[in-house]
Order: structure tokens, then sequence, then C-alpha cells
């Protein structure tokens, strides 16, 4: 049942993660929390948009949360495409924004 | 690599999807002796309704977060139990993406992990227990960083403990938004409104089935105590019609709407914000029994169902539904119908009580739905240029043309001149307002695959199943 109130989600739950990890944005460093998605350790440091779409170049990240939008589609480690809802962050993961379909450096 | 691909691991019963209804039903069904595959997309058992933060994360109370735990952990201990007694092979992380007759027998393909493993299982008998996702009315702004499902604030609330923002107006239409405000509340966000669209004076001629839920009526207390401790306020009859911001949203304009769901002019006011949790009810998912030819019927709510019968059976034989893919109904429905499913599989009368209590719950889904079903109206808050299709960024201007000037009738048609629906989500996110742009009640869903799958597996079928 729901109590409350509480300052943040963790100190709704209690507890503390497993472990903590550093994860790279943009040339950044955040922190992210073992078990959590690469979504959710980005929207836990602020940030909500990793991708811009391929007509208008607008930002995007989280729609669905749950893997059926494709929305927070981002780069990771060099691989295009990932849903970020859906991938587990893990230590020392290079997050870059996704421009457009992901695949420039193909020049298709 | 399984050989057995073609042939598929051997049982009397295959549940997809391990949420309410599903795991209700492995478990009833093995307590009856039948040996049982349970088949999820997720990694634990409970589906979007019981879904938790991964153990890593180390919550110690995770269940602060949930209704009615207590019904989903008896399952869980019992799916636990006939597991390791071998009664039940649970497989998490499989993602089903077709079923197909074989002889007597229905054999299912899912892809399994992250290496997406083909993975076959054969049944006498499948169980689609496949939920629901969340349907969303498009507004000018709805695509901006900050605005997103209600159900996805809540899912990545409950699996990875994190906020969109400290200030979030939680709208659209259905008591979902009750559940998602008072959890984001609980959790450390300011919520200054939930904005909803229905009139909740629309119960008022529902009351005998209101009457007969006490549980339902002490569920509607709990969240409006929740709102009241937290200082939420609920204005109904109102929208959020526009997004501000530039990268991300900071700010609503909400307007109030008339008995069709069209903003009176005058009434809009800015609501500031940094982050919107937006939904306007549930939609079954549907791609793999109608993959199978299983019939549907339009629910009260406005969306396509299933069509099942007093004992959960589909109209195709052996295949039976329960939960939300026969009508959105809420969990305590689905684990009811999940059990009398499992009841009728093996054989049996499903217990009286339990079909006087999916009568009951019944009763109580229609008047609920038939309230939040989206008025005709709301296109009324679009303009030309707000995307409807989020994949293939097409605005409204572009559907309407083509209904207006090119003779576009469905959303099929529409697809095919404009895009919308043939990107990534495959017409997931914008299926129901491209129909309602066109005029039309929605369509069954149908994707030949309900997943993506990679082209090797497809190519590993043997020929006669494709
Ligand atoms: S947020 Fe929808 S797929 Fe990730």
């Amino acid at each position: 049942m729901l109590r409350g109130p509480a300052r943040s989600p963790r100190d709704l739950v209690g507890g503390a993660p497993r472990a903590t990890y550093v994860l790279r944005f943009d040339g950044r460093e955040l922190p992210a929390s073992a078990g959590q998605s690469i979504a959710a350790a980005l929207w836990g440091a602020g940030v909500l948009a990793w991708r811009t779409t391929r007509e208008n170049g607008a930002p995007r990240g989280v729609f669905c949360g749950i893997g059926s939008c494709h929305d927070c589609l981002v780069t990771v480690n060099g691989r295009p495409n990932r849903r970020a809802c859906l991938t587990p962050a893990r230590p020392g993961d290079t997050v870059t924004t996704q421009e457009g379909t992901g695949r420039a450096e193909l020049g298709v | 690599m399984p050989n057995s691909a073609s042939d598929g691991v051997p049982c009397d019963l295959a549940v997809v999807g391990a949420g309410p209804a599903g795991l209700a039903a492995a478990v009833t069904a093995a307590d009856l002796g039948l040996r049982v595959a349970l088949l999820d997309a997720g990694e634990r058992p409970g589906g979007q309704y019981y879904r938790r933060p991964a153990p890593a994360l180390g919550a110690a109370r995770p269940e602060v977060l949930h209704h009615d735990w207590a019904a989903f952990a008896s399952r869980e201990a019992a799916l636990r139990a006939h597991a390791s007694a071998g009664r039940i092979t649970h497989l998490p992380l499989h993602h089903v993406w077709t079923v197909v007759p074989a002889g007597a027998e229905l054999l299912l393909h899912a892809v399994a992990g992250p290496e997406e493993e083909a993975v076959a299982v054969r049944a006498r008998a499948v169980l689609l227990a496949t939920g629901a996702f969340e349907r969303n009315l498009p507004f000018p702004g709805w695509t901006l960083p900050g605005v997103i499902g209600a159900g996805g604030a809540q899912a990545m609330l409950k699996g990875g403990l994190v906020l969109p923002g400290r200030r979030i107006v939680v709208a659209g239409s259905g008591p979902l938004l009750l559940a998602v405000a008072g959890s984001l509340a609980a959790a450390g966000a300011t919520v200054p409104a939930v904005v909803e669209a229905a009139a909740y004076t629309a119960y008022a001629g529902r009351l005998p089935a209101l009457l007969r839920n006490p549980g339902k009526l002490g569920e509607a207390a709990t969240y409006g105590g929740a709102l009241l401790r937290h200082g939420i306020r609920l204005l109904t009859r109102h929208a959020v019609t526009e997004a501000h911001g530039s990268d991300r949203v900071e700010a609503v304009t909400v307007a109030r709407l008339d008995r069709q769901w069209r903003p009176v002019p005058g009434t809009a006011r800015r609501v500031p914000c940094d982050a919107v949790a937006v939904g306007h009810g549930l939609v079954p998912q549907l791609e793999l029994a109608t993959g199978l030819g299983c019939a549907t019927r339009l629910g009260a709510d406005g969306a396509v169902a299933l069509e099942v019968d007093a004992r959960q059976r589909t109209s195709v034989p052996g295949v039976w539904s329960a939960g939300e893919t026969g009508g959105i109904g809420g969990a305590r429905l689905a684990l009811v119908e999940g059990e009398i499913a499992a009841h009728t599989i093996a054989g049996r009368a499903a217990p009286a009580v339990l079909v006087r209590r999916r009568a009951r719950l019944r009763a109580f889904a229609g008047a609920m739905g038939a309230a939040h079903r989206p008025g005709a109206g709301w296109p009324g808050w679009l303009r030309e240029d707000t995307e409807v299709c989020r994949c293939e960024e097409v605005p409204a201007g572009r559907i309407r043309e083509a209904v207006r000037d090119l003779g576009a009738r469905d959303a099929r048609t529409v697809k095919l001149l404009t895009r919308a629906g043939m990107g990534w989500c495959q017409g997931r996110m914008c299926g129901p307002a491209v129909a309602a742009l066109a005029g039309r009640d929605p369509d069954p869903d149908r994707r030949p695959l309900s997943c993506p799958v990679p082209l090797r597996r497809l190519a590993e079928l043997p020929a006669e199943e494709s």
C-alpha cells in the first residue's frame, strides 16, 4: 500500500543498490545503480533526451517505458538503436546521443 | 542451439504472459495436474502491474509501490514451488512472436534472452494473457522530452526507482491516473493536478455496478485519500491540450472540455511543470491472437478486445484468453479469469464463486470503460502541425488531407498514403488516434510479428509454417 510522503523513490522503498557505476554520456560522467536500465540511469541524472529524430531533428527520450514505442533509441558502446528503457546499464558503458537513424557513419 | 525448434518442448498448456492472469492460470493449472510452460517477455513474473525493481537495486520494501501485493506474492510462491517440482517450466525473457497450429496441437515460437535464441513450445492448449498497452491521444507538444506515458512513468518508477522530474502533471483519462499520481507523489514528486477528461459523474448512472463492487469503492477511497494527503487537485472534464517548452516540457495548457471532449474556448490556463505523465486508458495487446484468427469485438471503452466465451475460450479451438486481452478490467479480474481458464482447460467446471466474481468485476469494468471512452471531439485539440505518428513524424494535417482529399476511409489507407503507423512501433502509439482521424473505430491489430525477430530466425522456420 502506498505510504508517503518520501523525498525520493529510494526513500520510499528503502535499502541500497548492490553496486554503483559510472556511465559515460556524451562526454559526461553520470552515476548509475546496478539493476537500472540506461534510461533509468539517465533520468536519475536529470537527462530526459538522448536522441534526435530523422526528419525534424527533434529531441526524444523515454515515452512508453516498456519497450513498445522505440522513442528511447540510443547508441550504446557504438551500437545504435538500442532501446534505453530495456537495456541494462553496465559499468563503464559509453552512451551517446543518437542522431537520426544512428547510422551516419555508414553514409546511408 | 535447441534443435527442437520445429518439434517444441511438449506440455499440456502453454501460457503466454506472466502478469496477474497468466500467473494465476499457470499456478491453478499446475495445481490441477497439468504440465505447464509459462513464457514471459519479462525477467520476473508480475507483468506491468506487478513490475518490481531489479534485485540489484536492493529495494527493502518494493511492495510499497503496489496494491494487492499479497494476491501476487502467494501466487509467485506457488509458481516457485511448481517450478522446482517440475510441474511448471517458467521461461522468462522469452518473446513469443508467433503461434501456429501443428496437427492437433499448437506450436509457439519465441526468441529468448539477449542472444535471441530460437525456442519452440508445443502444447495442447494455449492461454493468451498478453495484457495491454497504453492508449495515447496526441496533443501539441506531446513529443517533447518530459511528456511520457502515465504507464511509462509508473514502469520507470517501479522498475528503475526514478522520476522524470520534480513537478509532474498527470493527465488523460481512466483510473490508472489516480494510481500513478499517488505513486509519483509518494515517491517525492509534486503533482499539481490530475487532469481527467471524463466526468466522474458518468459513474452515477452505473451505481448498481459500483455498489456490487465494494472492493473497488475501497480502492477508489485509497486513491482519493492519497490525493488528499498529497494535496493533489483532481480536475475532471479537463485536458492538457498543449505542452510547452523547447528542449523539454516547461508548462502545459489545461482547458475545460465539453461532453464531447472538445476544449471550451476561453478556459485555457497555463500550469508550470517539468514533466507530464499522460494516458487515455489501455488497449488489449492482440497480435498473437489475431494472427491465429481469434474473433474480436469492440468494447465499451472503444478498444478492440477478444471475443471470449464463459469458459474463457476464444473462437479458435485450443486457444484461451484471460485478463486484459478479453477487455480491460484490471488485475483482480485478470486473476479470476486466469483461474477460470485453468479449470476449463483441465476439463473441469469453474468454481461458482469465481464465476460470480467475474460477473461482478466485468460489470464494473464495463461501466468504467464507458465512462472513460474518449469523446468524439478530442481531435479538436490537435493543430495541423501536431505530430500524430511519433516514429514517422506525420502531422495531423497530412492525415486529415489523406482523409479529406485523397479519400482514405480507414487507418490502413491512411498508413499507405502518409506512413503514419509504419515506423518502429508499428502503429502501437498512433493507431487509435489515426483511426479516430479517419472517422473509424479502430481495427483489430494485425502485425505479422508481435515483437522484433532476427531475420535468421524467420529463415529457420520450416516452409509449411511460413
Ligand atoms: S521508452 Fe518506449 S521503447 Fe523505450
